[in-house]
């Protein structure tokens, strides 16, 4: 198989792969930016939980 | 075994975390399936050469669109009328990633659009009412974000959500009752593809992924909600600790 002709697209290699670039970017943006979102959150509530156990004793 | 258990948000929270990979895991098979015989498998289009293969993302993307808001509906009427905290919760989950897949439906159709009609964009029935469908999902996230009290929120937004449901079957139909630009659909439930089996058979595995992706996601997303609502409202998070 030739590579070059399967990434030409018949021509339309930027539409083509213009449409799974912009996928790749919304969906792998939204898992990462889920990720940070919950990362942050963790580490907040871990905080918060520690420190009303530093409170009680 | 009591099931109802799991409406509480606290228990639902470590069962949710289980599920992900089950849904995640699979939703990566997939993909790399679908594209592998979208690409390699599926022949080349007769008309449209290999422009047509934008189908594989852009069709799935589009129904994810779609079937998203009317779950997301339907969660957040439930959530309403039976004061439901945990299905309102599922409700703002959804609204986000299915505005990513109404974007990226008419992202992928601009991309191809312009190769075969010669236009990024005309306001015919079935693109008009899915740029409507975009507004109304960020129409239910902005009007959250703007609402102090998280159930009155949750309110405000099952009012918007119901009403909007009635653009589904617009978009859904449009191609039917308008002569539009766009064309047909190609999958009908009764009759025959009229597509090489390759195609459909990509399409369909594309969609599969797409709908285990939105399931992870919504999960995960909706883990975040029920820590962000529990901390706010001054209760003890330890099931997240």
């Amino acid at each position: 198989m030739n590579w070059s002709e399967f990434f030409s697209m018949g021509g339309y290699a930027f539409y083509v792969w213009g449409s799974y670039a912009i996928a790749l970017v919304v969906m792998g943006g939204e898992v990462i930016l889920l990720r940070q979102r919950k990362k942050a959150l963790l580490a907040r509530v871990n905080n918060i939980s520690h420190s009303s156990e530093s409170e009680q004793t | 075994m009591k099931i109802y258990k799991y409406a509480s948000p606290a228990n639902f929270y470590p069962l949710a975390g289980k599920l992900i990979p089950w849904f995640a895991v699979p939703a990566a098979i997939l993909f790399v399936v679908g594209l592998y015989i979208g690409f390699f498998v599926a022949p080349t289009d007769f008309q449209q050469g290999d422009a047509y293969r934008i189908i594989f993302i852009h069709v799935p993307a589009a129904w994810m669109g779609m079937f998203l808001y009317i779950l997301m509906a339907a969660y957040a009427g439930i959530g309403w009328a039976f004061n439901a905290r945990l299905s309102s919760m599922m409700a703002s989950s959804l609204a986000i990633t299915g505005a990513m897949f109404t974007f990226l439906s008419l992202a992928t159709g601009s991309l191809w659009g312009k190769p075969t009609w010669g236009t990024w964009w005309v306001w015919d029935a079935r693109m008009t009412s899915t740029l409507i469908l975009m507004f109304l999902y960020i129409g239910f996230i902005s009007l959250q974000a703007a609402i102090d009290d998280p159930r009155r929120a949750d309110r405000a937004g099952a009012v918007l959500a119901l009403v909007g449901v009635i653009n589904v079957p617009i978009i859904y139909f449009s191609v039917q009752w308008w002569n539009t630009l766009h064309q047909g659909a190609t999958i009908r439930l009764l009759s025959k593809p009229t597509m090489a089996p390759p195609m459909v058979a990509a399409m369909l595995i594309m969609l599969a992924a797409c709908w285990l992706y939105s399931i992870a996601v919504v999960l995960i997303r909706l883990r975040c909600i029920i820590l962000e609502r529990e901390q706010a409202a001054g209760r003890v998070v330890e099931f997240a600790v």
